[in-house]
This record gives structure tokens, C-alpha cells and sequence, in this order.
């Protein structure tokens, strides 16, 4: 038994939240976007948060990536307490723990394929040259990429922007990679094909990917799913294993 | 540093014909400015040198209350021998200067036998005039290039007027200051082109003749006209010379001498000085052009970037390489302009030296201006401008900066 709450002491959490709630003030009245949501995430889990429009994934998730804070509730990301850290410090929170991989892609248009991947490890995280390439190069042939390294990203398709996106979220070998609505703006095949990437990328470099979606055809690729309503968690399923409502 | 600067170059070049034409626009300005400051400047350079080279001479040495009576040409006002001497011993130890001349100033008439006119008239020693004010010389316009005792050298305008020519003999009289006259024949040795100024339409003669037909006993001076080697040098020697004289006191206990520049000997001073503000006003405008047009550019690209910079900013890229990347941009966009507009400047004002622009001041028709511009006024414009791209740059870059990604994703 002592064992048993040992190791539950000790377990490190990519995220765990505590009755997270928050509020945007509109005007006079105060929009509840989350309401007391908890929750732990695990490393190396691939988990979804799935929900209508306007149930407050991305809400969630940028609090998650620091991009925000709370209103009420605790939070603690990759075994940090996020809510006490000021600009700069989730700046580079962010920038050493965190990888983002956006709906619209969101690549640096004047940067070329490869340059896109190197602006975390250059501007961000000051890693030395041959450290660097020797990263990129193993991003671009995870992503299978290579051959178009030295493209423009409006000279490449929408699916080769994400999987480049998903190459400069990993390069940096965050702790997690938060992906909104990754898939929204490809087509189902194309979507599949990124969710497998990444899903690959988690096999190996064994980092843990939450991200979120209102699909419910791509939803089954997540092996943990949380089901979001109205700012509320409604229900959690893991694949394979049972349903909790 | 060289990241940063790589985006922001392509980011300016993602937008071609926007920075061309802003660039463009700060060249232009620069151009201008380049070019009134150059050509005003020769202007004003060669004008100052004509006042200077051809007449007044650096600065003067009069006999205090002189000045304030010079059109009158008072006789009574000269330097005497001993306070001449004085000076001249301090003006010869002096390194600065390059060659002084003493000079006798008065008024008299001239006849040609048939007609008499008034005349100015300068006693100079011939060889110190033509080292102190050496462009006398090419203002000799007929005749030979020199001045020897019992010759004069006239303006041409009463040449023309009494028609006289050189060789031809001419009688100059004068009242000395005891009110007795005095006459003497003379030999035109030559004709003197009239300039405008002070001083720009007298005749010369040799001092010892001036001295001879005022029944001068001992040597008196009106003026002293001085010659600097370095003309950079004016203000200082002006001050140091004041200061070396002013030990030098009458029985009143007033001092005896009054040193003047050209500045204040000449009305082209306030010429010069208005050209200087107009240069001054140009610049300003110059430095608004810059201004308002860095600051749209970045206003603009700032916008157009903001979900851009809520990716970066997302990502963990710090406010300070945030702002830098927008103030490279502009700084880079700055510098483009303004070395365009050195590089087109200075070859115009190479093709206007190569064409030659002539022109006329008073009665002297015809100068070449020779439009030239100091490096270092090159460099403080290009200086300038660079620095003021910088300063347009930093409100936009700032707000960028401090953008909440959030937000800034957000943002359609
Ligand atoms: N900045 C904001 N200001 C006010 N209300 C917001 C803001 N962002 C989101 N909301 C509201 O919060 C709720 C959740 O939004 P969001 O997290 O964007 O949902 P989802 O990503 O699931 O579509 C919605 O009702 C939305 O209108
Ligand atoms: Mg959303």
C-alpha cells in the first residue's frame, strides 16, 4: 500500500488541472467560457478535447499553453505552477516547454521550410549550429519533409504546411504539444495523414499531444478523449478502455 | 543579430514596390537636401571668398570709432605710427596670419584734364595687398597686374565714365585733414573690375603716393586688412587678436583699436546666415519626410503582421527580438534611402561641376559655381536620417512588442 502512494506522490503530470474555471468580461457581463474543469494528463498521451463550437477548447488550451491565465482554479503544466509567471517568464516558459501547432498552420511566410523549423532553436532557444541541424534534419525526415526544405510555405500544400508546423512544434523537444483544431482547415484524407504524424512523432520522441477538434470522424484517432460542453467537462473515454460519464 | 536582420530584409522585400517607394521617398529627400546644401553652400562659400580675396581681407584692424564713421573716410580717425607699429609687431609673430596690408582710405577727385569725377581711393603697399587679398589681382582687368608708385589702378566704371585708358595720365586731389589740398598726376596702370560690396568700386595707389598727396609727414593708417592661413581660424584669431590688443588703452583709458571681421564689414553676412537657416529648414523638413513616411510603412506592416507576431510570440519569442526585428526593418529601410540618395546626390553634383553652373551677383556676371560638399556633411545627413527611420520605427515596433498573442492569433 505505501508503495502504492508513493509512486502517486511522484508521478510528474504533463498537465493536471484543478476546478479551472474562466471568465471573459464582455461589456458589463462576465462570459464563463470554462467552469471548474479538472483533470490530469499523463506523459506520452495522445488526448483529444472534443466539443462544439464555442464549448471552450481553445479557451482550455491556451490556458494550458500559457497563453492565459485562469480565472479561478489551480493549474500546473509540465510540474509548473503557470499561474504566477509573468510576461517574459511564460515567454520562455513557452518557448522550452511548449509546442504549438496551429489550425491556420501559422508559418513564417518570408522563411523557407527548413528556416521555419530553425526559428525556435535560433531566436528562442540559442541552440549552436551543428546541434541544430542535426535536430532539423531529424524533424524533416520524421515529417518526411526533406525534399522541400528549401520551399517558401505558399509554394507547398496545406497538408505539407501542418506536418512542417508539427516539425517546429517537436524541434525544440517540448515537454507538450498543443494542437487546436489542427486539422480544420485540410480535407479528411490530408487530416488523417497529420493526425498520424503526429501520433508518430509521439511514439518517437515520446512527448505528450493534446489537441482539439469538433470533428467527430478524426476524434477516433485520440486515445484519450475528453468531451467539453458549454465550458464543462462532460465525459472522458479511453480507447480500448471504458467510458466515464 | 544576423537572424533578426534576415527577416527583416525579406520582409521588406515580401513587400517590393511599398519599400521602393518609400525608400524612394527618403532618397528623393536627401537628394534635395544634398544638393541645396551643396549648392548654397558653394554659393555662399564663393561669395564670402570674393568679399574676402578681392577686398576686405579676413579681418580689419581699425583705430576705434573708425567703423562707425567709414563712409565718411574721416582722416582724423587713422592709426598713428607708434599704435601702427604696435600692431604690426603682433601681427608679424602671430602664426595664424598668412599676410597683413596697411592701408590709407580717402576721398578726392579725379580729372582727366577734361572732366572731374569724386573718387575712393585705397594707398596701399603693393606686394602685402596682393598677398593679403590675393583675388585682386584677376580683378585687373586691363592692364598690367601690378602697381608701382606714381601709378593708379581704377574702376572700371569710371574708366568708362571719364574714359580713360590705361597709359593715360589722371590727377587725384584731396584735402588732407587740415583742409589743405593737394594734387598729383598719375598713370593708369590698369582697370579694375567693380564688384559688389563694400569697398567694390575704389581705385588703389601706392601708400607712399597717398601719403604724398595728403602731406602726410609720418605714416598713418586707416585700416589694417589681415590674412589668415587657415580661414577656419577667424573666430579664434579674431578673439585672440582683441585680447592682445586690448592691453592697449588711450590716455582716456579707452582702447585704442577695434578688430572686425568680414562679417561685420560686410552686408553679405546676412546673406550667408539666411542661407544657413534655409539649409537648417530644408533638414527639418527632411528629417519630417523620413518621419511621417518610416512611421506609416511600420504602422502598416505592424498590422498587416499581427497574427505573425502572435505566432512568434506564442512560440516564446521574447518582446525585445520582437521590437528589434520591427526597428531593423525600419532602420534598414532608412539606411537604403539614404545611401541611394548619397550615391544620386553626389553623382548630380558631379554632372553640375562637369556642366558648370554660371551665374551672377551684382555687376559680375558669369561665375562658375563649383558645387562641392563636405564628406562629413554627407555623413551627418545620412547619420540623420538613420537615425530618425530608427525613432519612426519604435512606437509601431513597441506595440508590436507588446501584443498579447491571444489576441494577436485572433486577429482576421
Ligand atoms: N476573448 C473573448 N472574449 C469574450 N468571450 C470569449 C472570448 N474568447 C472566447 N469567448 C467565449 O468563450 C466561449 C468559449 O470559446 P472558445 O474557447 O473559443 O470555444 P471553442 O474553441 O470550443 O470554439 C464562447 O462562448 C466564446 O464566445
Ligand atoms: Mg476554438
Amino acid at each position: 500500500m505505501g508503495l502504492v502512494v508513493a509512486e502517486n506522490i511522484t508521478k510528474v503530470y504533463s498537465v493536471v488541472a484543478t476546478k479551472v474555471s474562466k471568465d471573459y468580461q464582455s461589456g458589463e457581463i462576465a462570459i464563463r467560457a470554462l467552469n471548474e474543469v479538472s483533470f490530469e494528463i499523463e506523459p506520452a498521451s495522445f488526448v483529444s478535447f472534443v466539443g462544439p463550437s464555442g464549448s471552450g477548447k481553445t479557451t482550455l488550451l491556451n490556458l494550458i499553453g500559457c497563453l492565459d491565465k485562469p480565472t479561478k482554479g489551480k493549474l500546473k503544466v509540465a510540474g509548473t505552477d503557470v499561474l504566477h509567471l509573468d510576461r517574459k517568464q511564460s515567454a520562455s516558459f513557452r518557448g522550452n516547454n511548449i509546442g504549438f501547432i496551429f489550425q491556420d498552420f501559422n508559418l513564417i511566410p518570408v522563411l523557407t521550410v527548413y528556416e521555419n523549423i530553425e526559428y525556435p532553436l535560433l531566436m528562442v532557444q540559442n541552440i549552436p549550429g551543428g546541434e541544430r541541424k542535426k535536430r532539423i534534419l531529424t524533424m524533416l525526415d520524421a515529417v518526411g519533409m526533406i525534399d522541400q526544405k528549401d520551399k517558401y510555405p505558399d509554394q507547398i500544400s496545406g497538408g505539407q504546411k501542418q506536418r512542417v508546423a508539427i516539425a517546429r512544434a517537436l524541434v525544440t523537444n517540448p515537454k507538450l504539444v498543443l494542437a487546436d483544431e489542427p486539422t480544420a482547415n485540410l480535407d479528411h484524407k490530408t487530416a488523417f495523414l497529420v493526425l498520424e504524424s503526429m501520433k508518430k512523432m509521439r511514439n518517437e520522441f515520446q512527448t505528450t499531444f493534446i489537441f482539439s477538434t469538433h470533428d467527430q470522424k478524426i476524434v477516433g484517432e485520440a486515445e484519450i478523449i475528453y468531451n467539453l460542453e458549454d465550458g464543462e467537462l462532460v465525459g472522458k473515454q479511453v480507447k480500448g478502455g471504458k467510458t466515464n460519464a | 543579430m544576423r537572424n533578426l536582420s534576415k527577416i527583416a530584409i525579406r520582409n521588406l522585400l515580401r513587400y517590393k514596390r511599398r519599400t521602393l517607394l518609400t525608400a524612394s521617398l527618403v532618397t528623393i529627400g536627401v537628394i534635395f537636401v544634398l544638393l541645396f546644401i551643396s549648392i548654397s553652400g558653394s554659393f555662399k562659400n564663393m561669395m564670402v571668398g570674393q568679399m574676402t580675396d578681392s577686398m576686405l581681407g579676413h579681418l580689419e584692424v581699425h583705430r576705434k570709432g573708425y567703423l562707425a564713421s567709414i563712409d565718411n573716410l574721416p582722416l582724423n580717425l587713422n592709426l598713428k605710427l607708434q599704435a601702427y607699429q604696435k600692431l604690426e609687431g603682433i601681427l608679424k609673430k602671430e602664426p595664424e596670419v598668412e599676410a597683413f596690408s596697411p592701408r590709407i582710405k580717402f576721398g578726392g577727385m579725379f580729372s582727366t584734364f577734361v572732366e572731374t569725377t569724386n573718387v575712393r581711393l585705397n594707398g596701399v603697399y603693393t606686394d602685402a595687398e596682393f598677398k593679403t587679398v590675393p583675388l585682386l589681382t584677376s580683378r585687373i582687368i586691363k592692364g598690367a597686374k601690378t602697381l608701382n608708385k606714381g601709378e593708379i589702378l581704377i574702376p572700371d566704371l569710371l574708366a568708362a565714365g571719364m574714359k580713360v585708358n590705361v597709359g593715360d595720365t589722371v590727377v587725384v586731389i584731396a584735402t588732407n585733414k587740415d583742409g589743405s589740398i593737394n594734387g598729383k598726376q598719375f598713370k593708369v596702370a590698369g582697370v579694375l573690375e567693380s564688384i559688389t560690396g563694400p569697398g567694390g568700386r575704389d581705385g588703389y595707389i601706392h601708400f607712399e603716393d597717398a601719403m604724398a598727396v595728403l602731406r602726410m609727414e609720418e605714416m598713418e593708417v586707416s585700416e589694417v586688412a589681415i590674412r589668415l592661413k587657415d580661414f577656419g581660424q577667424l573666430h579664434a584669431f579674431s578673439d585672440k587678436l582683441e585680447r592682445l590688443l586690448s592691453g592697449e588703452v588711450n590716455k582716456q583709458g579707452k582702447p585704442i583699436y577695434e578688430v572686425s571681421t568680414w562679417e561685420k564689414l560686410s552686408p553679405f553676412y546676412n546673406v550667408a546666415r539666411m542661407i544657413d537657416a534655409m539649409a537648417f529648414f530644408i533638414k527639418l523638413m527632411l528629417i519630417a519626410v523620413v518621419l511621417v513616411s518610416i512611421m506609416n510603412v511600420m504602422i502598416m506592416a505592424v498590422y498587416e503582421r499581427i497574427r505573425e507576431i502572435g505566432t512568434i510570440a506564442a512560440i516564446g519569442t521574447r518582446p525585445g527580438k520582437i521590437l528589434s526585428m520591427f526597428v531593423l526593418e525600419g532602420l534598414f529601410l532608412g539606411t537604403m534611402g539614404a545611401l541611394a540618395g548619397d550615391l544620386i546626390g553626389g553623382v548630380i553634383i558631379l554632372i553640375l561641376n562637369r556642366v558648370g553652373i554660371t551665374f551672377d551677383f551684382g555687376r559680375q556676371t558669369g561665375l562658375v559655381l563649383s558645387a562641392t560638399i563636405a564628406p562629413f556633411d554627407v555623413l551627418m545627413i545620412s547619420i540623420i536620417v538613420i537615425f530618425i527611420s530608427v525613432v519612426a520605427s519604435l512606437q509601431p515596433a513597441f506595440k508590436a512588442s507588446r501584443m498579447e498573442p491571444i489576441k494577436a492569433l485572433r486577429h482576421v
